[in-house]
């Protein structure tokens, strides 16, 4: 494997960890949100979140690209942050992996948030658990499945994305040249022993990945804590 | 001030108002009683804050105020133990971690112990066990339990022995007498089911389609003519009888009931204890003299206090025995034809079967 393909796996790792984080950290109160309310706001929320999974990628790249460019607020704030630009750099790719995968990780906890009975909270609440603990006591413990779920989708998605980097990051060796862009390359280029080492291994991760998953959700029931 | 202090305004669906004001003991187990959809039920959940009363309302224990104009204390800062019909164990905690999660959370002022709450509502060997695999009787004793290692001040069941069988609803209901009695806990006791109401309480509220109706003692209310209770078919007074002495051969023991005897099956009793009894009114009937040759054993000197003022076919008229009250149901027709007024001094039949003997201790 040469130089430039470590580096573009190393990139993608690197990228799909920070943004399941950042996803996990932000989509755990915005699911919990979204399952204890009913009305307008929360559907068009609701909507927003799912946008990505309908929109062609190029179309969320392209609109980022705009509010990236040096010649935005966000851009400007960037640039004066930082001292770098934010079109094409690495951090352009979190925040566009981060809105690109947000529904593979709150539609799962969303849906696990809604299944849990409302009368158990009520129950810990009577036993003396304010809100916080609530949720840390009895919602985590007991969604804990969907979270890995959320978090192995959220991975896995940003893993595969192509359209939103191509847009936003471009092609640059070991700053946003990820395994997608780098398989792309290589075809452009005609070199197709390097384009199927990275298919493949792209192929036998995602398979693996979502194979644990399917396997681990027919195994059902709690796992009680003795 | 002491006691359970209430005046409650609830809106709910399809114009249905909860509207309770009162003044409840502190002590003992006060009986909600009503038929399904009175409010039993919202009226609990009102109480521990689960559910949000009108503006104006006002809930206070003892001193503490729970609700008032403008404040309401949330629910975990009530410190009240409830334990719902469907028992809510926390499904991935084992039976010994969901005592432990109200242990860890109860106010440092708790003084009851996770060994004597195991001893008395026997937990011993269900500690290690996935709550999934208990018992409708043994999940509710778990409730109790953890309910009571909270260290409330005040348990609230909501018809908790609804899901179980004969054997474990008199073990439950052993088991909360007991309770009521060492650990001077108030409790509100949400029941639909007479008997058990009978057999448990020491006061009774009474709610129909969402108001309050009446309260006070049971044995006083249960005896009235006037009420709900007594115009239901298990209409029936509670008396409170001491047994006296058993008889071997026939099989029998002998109650007295302020100095006159009852004879009723063998009891397991020992002399001297105190217990309740439940009369049903449908079981006694009324006669001028004293028959000598009747199969009845309990022909028992009463005068009648009060007659139902009614055109039905039957009425209740209310006896009295000592200083008990017992419920009679004749037909108007016997009551016009024996010419019974008030004040009669007459003799009331009790069925022997119909004595109806509870593992109440009530002194």
């Amino acid at each position: 494997m040469s130089n430039a393909e470590l580096d573009a796996i190393f990139l993608t790792i690197a990228l799909a960890s920070i943004t399941t984080v950042l996803l996990l950290v932000l989509g755990t109160p915005l699911a919990w949100w979204l399952s204890r309310r009913r009305g307008s706001v929360p559907a068009l929320l609701e909507a927003v979140v799912a946008m990505p999974l309908i929109l062609p990628p190029t179309v969320l790249g392209f609109y980022l690209l705009l509010l990236f460019a040096p010649n935005t607020f966000l851009g400007r704030f960037w640039q004066e942050l930082t001292g770098s630009q934010l079109a094409f750099s690495f951090s352009a790719l979190v925040i566009g992996s981060v809105i690109y995968s947000l529904p593979f990780v709150v539609q799962p906890l969303q849906t696990a948030f809604e299944r849990i009975p409302q009368n158990l909270l009520q129950a810990a609440a009577t036993l003396g658990a304010r809100p916080v603990d609530q949720f840390r006591s009895l919602v985590l413990p007991l969604s804990r499945r969907s979270f890995i779920t959320a978090a192995s989708l959220g991975f896995a998605h940003t893993v595969g994305e192509f359209g939103v980097v191509l847009m936003i990051g471009g092609n640059i060796p070991g700053e946003t040249q990820v395994l997608s862009i780098a398989l792309y390359d290589s075809v452009e280029s005609l070199r197709f022993t390097e384009a199927h080492r990275l298919a493949g291994a792209l192929v036998v991760f995602s398979l693996a990945l979502l194979f644990l998953l399917y396997r681990r959700d027919r195994q059902r029931g709690w796992r009680v804590r003795a | 001030m002491n006691g359970l202090t209430l005046d409650i305004s609830c809106p709910g669906n399809n114009n249905f108002s909860l509207e309770v004001d009162c003044e409840l003991s502190a002590s003992g187990i006060t009986a909600v009683y009503g038929p399904s959809g009175s409010g039993k039920s919202t009226l609990l959940d009102c109480i521990a804050g689960l559910r949000q009363t009108a503006p104006g309302s006002t809930i206070r224990l003892n001193n503490e105020t729970w609700q008032d104009a403008g404040n309401t204390v949330p629910i975990w800062q009530r410190h009240i133990g409830y334990v719902f019909q469907d028992a809510r164990l926390f499904p991935h905690l084992n039976v010994q971690r969901n005592l432990d999660y109200a242990l860890t959370r109860r106010p440092r002022t708790g003084n009851i112990h996770l060994e004597q709450v195991i001893t008395w509502l026997e937990l011993n060997d269900l500690l290690s066990r996935s709550t999934e695999t208990l018992s409708a009787g043994q999940k509710q004793r778990v409730a109790i339990g953890r309910a009571l290692l909270s260290a409330p001040r005040l348990l609230l069941l909501d018809e908790p022995l609804a899901n179980l069988d004969h054997a474990a609803r008199q073990q439950c209901l052993r088991c909360l007498q007991q309770l009521s009695q060492e650990l001077q806990l108030p409790m509100l006791y949400v029941s639909h089911d007479i008997e058990e109401v009978s057999q448990l309480a020491d006061h009774l509220l009474l709610l129909e389609q969402g108001q309050l109706v009446e309260h006070g003692s049971l044995l006083a209310l249960c005896s009235r003519l006037d009420t709900r209770l007594s115009h239901e078919e298990q209409a029936a007074a509670i008396l409170t009888a001491t047994v006296a002495q058993h008889d071997t051969e026939y099989g029998l023991s002998k109650l007295t009931v302020d100095g006159h005897s009852l004879l009723v099956g063998h009891l397991p009793h020992a002399v001297g204890q105190s217990r309740r009894i439940r009369i049903p009114a449908r079981d006694v009937s009324v006669c001028r003299h004293r028959p000598s040759d009747s199969s009845i054993l309990n022909i028992l000197p009463v005068s009648v206090v009060e007659i139902e003022d009614t055109n039905t076919a039957k009425l209740l008229i209310r006896l009295c025995l000592g200083s008990q009250y017992l419920l009679a149901r004749i037909t108007r027709k016997s009551c016009v034809e024996l010419g019974l007024c008030i004040g009669d001094k007459i003799y009331a039949q009790i069925k022997s079967a119909a004595l109806l003997m509870e593992t109440s201790d009530s002194a």
